[in-house]
């Protein structure tokens, strides 16, 4: 693989681009693979990666039904923050979080991880108290975050209003250190780099079944045929549940829509992420310099990525209480993805009722801040049999009753 | 240079002038103008700057699809960036600038990005900046963020003064779009007699056809839109609607409509926008269609723009975009510019066609007027800067030799139409290739489908894929017609009919010239805003960005918020020739709504400041304001947190107020508190299930505190209930939970116990509640006379019904802290005058009012649970210890199996204890309890945790609650509890129960 740099880029300007080389190889599927990863979204990709980069495992092939990073990967609003509540889950996405600080090396590919800052605002004395406990987790667990009077908040977020008539802002949790990624670079970066390794990332082929002899598995049916593997990684969010029925199981998981929406570009306005969950919404500005808005899900289950159109209402409505000068902006476009939800709002990393089948799910409203650090247990997890980053996230938690409540932190979808 | 000609301009009035400014130059304008002819008008083609190298932009388009001419609009709190001079109409006064630039629009720093262009190519910050990783944040992101974004950004300040509304509107036949296929739908859906709404996102109707039809019905265009307005608007069942855009086509036939009503008149009263939230049965597009660029080398030089907008400007605002037009073509459409240039006295130097020998009646007209016709020609390349100043002419065939320099300061292009889809496409109408037309058209047979699966989007006239007149009148008045069948009315009337010209067929062209070099290539804008050229998405092909959604998040193409109204069937073209694939194969990228960007305040709507959401009022709101409350947001409610006396501070406050009630008398506004009236034979055994007491049993008159758990056997909610006879029970849910616990119930009821006979029904509006709490308290009530509240009448956990100063009551002997405690609930209407009365009566026993922070503490010194405290969706009853509130003798209750789960019956939980800080202090909200070591991921092991902690006035001392492993069993022992800054409280584990541990001062 041809290293990305500047000088890269005037070497080859000099010959009119020409040289570039593919960013990843269109290979066709092999027969037979070590293991076979359903999913081309950022998870999955990650599982491949870390495979091969930590367990040498490169006989590796990801299967995409779509375009690789087309699912929840290429659609989120891509906050990026660790400062979850209970144990096991800060563990997994502080990982990841440190994992980001370093991905743009790591792969030879910028992923612009820009840690601005996250802020979680608290608007009601019951959130006053709960930020408190989550900063107090924080701190033992070795979270960077800190709460933060209102006064720092508006020198943080100028744009704010924080003292609305309703809900005044009465503090927040900072976590100097979150901030915001380019989804689709990490789709991209990740693809390159295990296509580099020799892996197969094949797109545009669904699978369509999961082969299994004496409980189990052999290998997968595809839209181009059968393909054997040893084990089997299912990594496909939003379908998990499709999945895991080929493979004669059943998950707790809901699907259901969860929105987003951009502003126009205007000039940089707000460097930090917020998050409103009283209100319920939350709002960083890209790059580009669009507003990127989002909030909560629709209350049925669907699969169409879009949702209704209340919601968008109740978020703008949020965020132009929060931040006036909205107002006068415009929406540009609004979409939507299909989240996959559990019960306790935690993912499911775990080993599945069939043998070498591997399930990563479950990461709902919030799974892009924490690609690299699932990539990374899910990886040991398929080579080792167990993960200290995975092992609480088992499916046997809903059978025990031992869930990992999120709920409590993860009051609004991001 | 641009000006105003002679000729007069449909659509403006040349009988009001009127003015505005742009960059703080006073303009001149007539009524009628939109600002981009305005500008035009007055020879400002220079408009704006690109995105990406900050190329100088002008005037492209004269409508929606306009990438180019966004402007800041207005000033102060009216401030709106991004808006789009081709659709915005000046108004006296209006004040306009450019945008990103620096320091002006004339001369711009950023314009050196154009020169380091060969260094910038598509996604080049995915591979630069990579190194050293430090710099990405300190100096690389903030540089590209330097660069971002178009227009300026509002002032943080900002307060929007206008006011914006929803109207929602049910319809048989919603039609959008006012050109002639919409105005033709209606005439069809209208006299059919179906309910039809018709929109026009513009502020006239009759779209193109005005300035490029012949006649219709054999009148002149303009006469025969004149008529069918008239007959429109003498059936009443036909609302007409213009400047209002179909904004999405969402699912079940929901349609967003954006209307704007005071933009074109500035500053007024009265909502801005307007949002239409419209159920139609049926929804037909006639959205029209949109002119595609050509893909040439400098087709981005202002100067550069459709064929169609400049004989818009012209014909429409008599207003010539430049003096020496070259139309460069590869069909016929764009000979009408010619011929419209030619009649307003412009001289045309040359039509390029890139078709080698069409000749047809068009095309004989132009010809015939003098005007050399190149056929079988291109352009090689632009000539100019910030304007045009000429086209070098090459062989389509070649490589770009130039064979001929034309001087020129417009460059009218067509490549073609293709038809407005975004409407169809928003819901999941499918598209199918046209071969003829080289577009992307609605294909009938995948529309979009409403709930009973039958198709509810019908695409009509050009938005179907007609170009031709006749053919789009045609379709149209079909498309009306089974639109109204579709609904149920029967169609009548004969379409209107207009003849078509004879037109040589299009040649699909996507790249001028055809072997053009890559340094033309890189010069060829696809997306003028984004700055993405053909070359860009030629690179993402070659890196393997195949699909064409890759190739648009990898160049940025049609990202801009234009959202490639322009570019994109020109740059999947261009993928489909590099991936050496048929265009159809390589497909579209997903249309979104809005089809043009519509505002937030819109969206938003009525709600905000004080009503942003519901504001819900206890009876006694207005007074708790007039005695100095201080707020708390509970849901919708607003609750007294405290009530500040002058100089004191809020903890003074609550302070005085605990002291108060345990001394004295307290008054505490419980009316939020949630209020469910559970009847009906099966109420009993329907509340056993709910509930993990036993509630059948309890005997009407009297109350039972009980538990409410989640399926997954988690405490969810606690009250009191109080039967009031056999078949009513009455339960009281927490503030918080009214609402939701209202609905639990009804899901269970509709969905697994639908057969059982129980009704529920929400009545906490319905009361008022006053806990009224002290030693005191019966001296008060005795005071106001009317029941006996003495405790042989009225027992603990007893209820009564009665009056109290002449005002019937219903009286709860309940208590939540600890003291002698009445809950009173009066009607709703009388709820203050009740509270009146017992403040006024009141004075004599020192009574005060307390809020919800006292509340907390009186509740904590008893060691009683708050759900939401104490609770977090993880604990479960056995956890506080509540093991007497669990029922062994039912056979089931909700949560009763999975609190039998493994980790529910493990030994090793936290469960309930009392802490007591060895110096006094109080601990910190949400503190853990430190253990031995750290976890396999390395954090610090914890063993219990805060639940609730308070400064106790009464005991002096800072008091808690929390979780503590194997608590019970570890009284006395001390823990740590680590602060975030690293310093640690130590607590003992003690009893829950602090004041009053008998439980004395209740029951008397
Ligand atoms: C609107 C929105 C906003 C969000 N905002 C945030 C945020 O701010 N921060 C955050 O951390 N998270 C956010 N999320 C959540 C985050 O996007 C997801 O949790 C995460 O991207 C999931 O990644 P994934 O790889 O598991 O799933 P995906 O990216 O969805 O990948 C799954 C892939 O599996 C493929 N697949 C499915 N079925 C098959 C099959 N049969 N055969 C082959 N392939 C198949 C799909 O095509 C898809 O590409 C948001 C989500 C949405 C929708």
């Amino acid at each position: 693989m041809k290293k990305y740099s500047a000088f890269a880029i005037a070497r080859e300007a000099a010959r009119y681009h020409q040289g570039w080389e593919r960013a990843w190889a269109k290979r066709a599927p092999k027969a037979k693979y070590d293991v076979i990863i359903v999913g081309a979204g950022g998870h999955g990709l990650a599982t491949a990666y870390y495979l091969g980069k930590n367990f040498g495992i490169t006989n590796v092939a990801v299967i995409e039904k779509g375009w690789l990073g087309g699912g929840n990967t290429g659609r989120n609003t891509t906050i990026i923050r660790s400062n979850y509540l209970q144990d096991p889950s800060a563990a997994i996405y502080e990982k990841a979080r440190s994992l980001y600080e370093n991905l743009s090396q790591d792969l030879n590919y910028n992923i612009m991880f820009s840690p601005r800052g996250v802020i979680m605002l608290a608007q009601t004395h019951h959130e006053v108290r709960g930020y408190q406990r989550t900063a107090h987790a924080n701190a033992l667990q070795g979270v960077k975050t800190e709460w933060i009077s209102p006064s720092q908040v508006k020198k943080l977020v100028p744009i704010m209003n924080i003292e609305g008539p309703r809900y005044p802002v009465l503090g927040g949790l900072w976590q100097a250190r979150g901030g915001t990624a380019r989804h689709d670079a990490v789709a991209w970066g990740y693809a390159r780099a295990c296509s580099d390794m020799g892996m197969d990332i094949i797109q545009q082929t669904e699978v369509t079944a999961i082969k299994r002899e004496g409980g189990k598995v052999t290998g997968v049916s595809t839209t181009r045929g059968d393909i054997a593997c040893d084990k089997l990684g299912i990594v496909v969010a939003g379908h998990s549940g499709v999945l895991a029925d080929m493979a004669g199981f059943r998950l707790p998981i809901e699907s259901v829509p969860l929105q987003a929406l951009v502003s126009e570009p205007i000039k940089p306005c707000m460097d930090v992420v917020v998050m409103a969950n009283t209100v319920h919404g939350y709002m960083s500005q890209s790059d580009k310099g669009e507003m990127v808005i989002g909030g909560g899900t629709d209350s049925h289950n669907a699969y169409t990525q879009r949702g209704s159109f209340h919601h968008i209402e109740e978020t703008v409505r949020a965020l132009c209480e929060t931040f006036p000068m909205l107002s006068r902006l415009k929406m540009l476009r609004q979409w939507g993805g299909i989240v996959d939800v559990t019960g306790d709002r935690s993912p499911i990393l775990s080993k599945t009722p069939v043998d070498g089948v591997f399930i990563n799910c479950g990461w709902g409203t919030g799974g892009f801040k924490a690609i690299p650090g699932s990539g990374w247990g899910m990886a040991e997890l398929i080579a080792k049999g167990h993960s200290p980053l995975t092992d609480e996230f088992g499916l046997d938690r809903f059978v025990e009753g031992r869930f990992i409540d999120e709920s409590v932190a993860a009051g609004v979808a991001h | 240079m641009s000006t105003r000609l002679q000729t007069k301009g449909r659509l403006v009035n040349r009988d009001r002038q009127i003015s505005f400014s742009f960059n703080g130059k006073r303009l001149k304008a007539y009524e009628g103008d939109t600002l981009a002819s305005a500008l035009l008008a007055n020879d400002q083609m220079l408009v704006g700057r690109s995105f990406k190298y900050h190329r100088p932009r002008g005037v492209v388009a004269s409508g929606a699809e306009e990438p180019n001419a966004l402007v800041n609009l207005g000033e102060g709190h009216r401030f709106e960036p991004n808006a789009r001079a081709t659709t915005t109409e000046v108004f006296d006064g209006l004040k306009a600038g450019s945008q990103n630039h620096f320091p002006s629009l004339e001369f711009d720093v950023g314009a050196i990005n154009q020169h380091l262009s060969r260094f910038l190519p598509a996604g080049f910050y995915y591979k630069m900046f990579i190194h050293p990783r430090p710099l990405w944040k300190h100096v690389y992101e903030p540089f590209i963020r330097q660069s971002a974004g178009l227009g300026k950004a509002p002032d943080a300040e900002t307060r929007d003064p206008d006011t914006y509304e929803y109207f929602h509107a049910h319809t048989d036949v919603l039609i959008i779009g006012g050109g002639v296929a919409g105005l033709t739908a209606a005439l069809a859906a209208g006299r059919a007699g179906a309910q039809v709404i018709l929109c026009e996102q513009t502020a006239d109707w009759g779209g193109r056809a005005a300035v490029d039809g012949d006649e219709i019905d054999g009148m002149p265009v303009e006469e025969w839109i004149k008529n069918a307005l008239q007959e429109l608007e003498s059936m009443k069942n036909i609302t007409l609607r213009t400047r209002m855009m179909g904004a999405g086509v969402y699912d079940h036939g929901y349609v967003l409509c954006y209307e704007r009503l005071t933009d074109h008149i500035g500053p007024s009263e009265g909502p801005r926008h307007r949002l239409w939230k419209v159920r139609a049965k049926q929804v037909v597009t006639a959205t029209g269609a949109i002119e595609r660029p050509l893909s040439f080398a400098g087709n981005d030089i202002p100067g550069v723009m459709l064929a169609s907008a400049v004989r818009d400007y012209a014909i429409n605002y008599g207003v010539s975009a430049g003096d020496r037009t070259v139309v460069v073509t590869n069909n016929d459409d764009a000979y009408r510019t010619a011929i419209a240039m030619l009649d307003a006295g412009l001289s045309v130097p040359a039509v390029i066609d890139v078709r080698a020998t069409p000749d047809t009646p068009l095309i004989e007209r132009v010809k015939s007027r003098g005007v050399r016709v190149m056929q079988g020609m291109a352009i090689a390349k632009v000539k100019g800067g910030k304007r045009v100043t000429g086209v070098s002419v090459c062989s389509q065939a070649g490589e770009g030799a130039v064979l001929e320099d034309i001087a020129c300061d417009v460059v009218a292009m067509s490549g073609g139409w293709s038809p407005v889809v975004h409407l169809w496409s928003h819901c999941g109408g499918k598209l199918t290739w046209d071969e003829a037309g080289a577009f992307f058209r609605p294909d009938p047979t995948r529309a979009p489908l409403s709930f009973d699966g039958t198709p509810f989007v019908i695409a009509a006239g050009s938005a179907n894929g007609e170009m031709d007149e006749g053919a789009v009148l045609a379709d149209a008045y079909t498309m009306g017609q089974e639109a109204a069948k579709r609904v149920g009315a029967t169609p009548k009337g004969a379409a209107p009919t207009a003849k078509d010209t004879a037109q040589a067929p299009l040649l699909p062209v996507w790249m001028m010239p055809q072997g053009a070099s890559y340094k033309l290539r890189s010069k060829m804008w696809l997306d003028y805003q984004n700055d993405v050229k053909v070359s860009d998405v030629q690179l993402a092909a070659q890196e393997g960005y195949e699909s064409v959604e890759h190739t648009k998040r990898y160049t940025t193409l049609g990202m801009a918020t234009d959202q490639g109204k322009l570019s994109n069937i020109n740059g999947l073209a261009i993928l489909a020739q590099e991936l050496n694939a048929p265009i159809p194969q390589v497909g579209t990228t997903t249309f979104r709504p809005p089809y043009t960007p519509i505002s937030m305040g819109a969206i938003a709507g009525e709600a905000k400041g004080e009503i942003f959401q519901p504001l819900r009022r206890t009876p006694m709101h207005d007074w708790h304001e007039a005695h100095g409350v201080y707020w708390e947001p509970v849901g919708h409610w607003r609750r007294p947190y405290c009530y500040p006396q002058s100089g004191e501070s809020h903890e003074d406050a609550v302070n005085r107020e605990v002291v108060n009630t345990r001394e004295n008398l307290g008054l505490l506004d419980a009316s939020t508190l949630g209020k469910l009236i559970v009847k009906g034979p099966d109420a009993g055994k329907f509340l056993d299930m709910l509930y993990t007491n036993m509630m059948s049993t309890l005997k009407p008159g009297r109350c039972r505190y009980g538990l409410m758990c989640s399926e997954n056997g988690f405490l969810m909610d606690d009250g009191v209930v109080a039967r009031i006879d056999d078949d009513t029970f009455l339960c009281h849910t927490t503030s918080g939970g009214a609402d939701h616990i209202h609905a639990h119930m009804e899901e269970w009821l509709q969905t697994e116990w639908w057969d059982w006979q129980v009704h529920v029904a929400n009545v906490t509006e319905q009361y008022g509640q006053i806990a009224v709490v002290g030693p005191k308290a019966r001296d008060v009530l005795q005071s106001l006379g009317g029941m006996d509240v003495s405790k042989e009448a009225l027992s603990f956990m007893g209820w009564a019904d009665g009056t109290l100063g002449g005002i019937p009551v219903r009286i709860f002997r309940i208590s939540f802290s600890g003291e002698l405690s009445y809950e009173i609930a009066v009607d709703a209407g009388r709820a203050q005058e009740l509270w009146e009365l017992l403040h006024a009566n009141g004075q004599q026993f020192g009574v005060m009012p307390y809020g919800t922070e006292a509340l907390h503490i009186l509740r904590a010194e008893k060691g009683f649970i708050m759900i939401g405290d104490e609770t977090d969706g993880t604990v479960i009853p056995q956890d506080l210890g509540l093991h007497w509130a669990l029922s062994k003798k039912k056979a089931d209750y909700l949560g009763k199996r999975a609190q039998q789960r493994t980790h529910m019956t493990d030994p090793d939980r936290w469960l309930l204890v009392g802490l007591e800080t060895v110096d006094g202090s109080v601990i910190p909200d949400g503190a853990y309890a430190t253990g031995e070591g750290t976890n396999a991921n390395g954090q610090k092991v914890v063993q219990g945790r805060v639940t609730s902690t308070y400064y106790s006035a009464n005991l002096k001392r800072g008091i808690a609650m929390g979780l503590v492993l194997n608590g019970p069993d570890r009284m006395g022992e001390q823990l740590t509890f680590l602060k975030t800054d690293g310093t640690a409280v130590h607590a003992r584990i003690v009893d829950p129960v602090f004041y009053d541990k008998e439980g004395v001062k209740q029951d008397v």
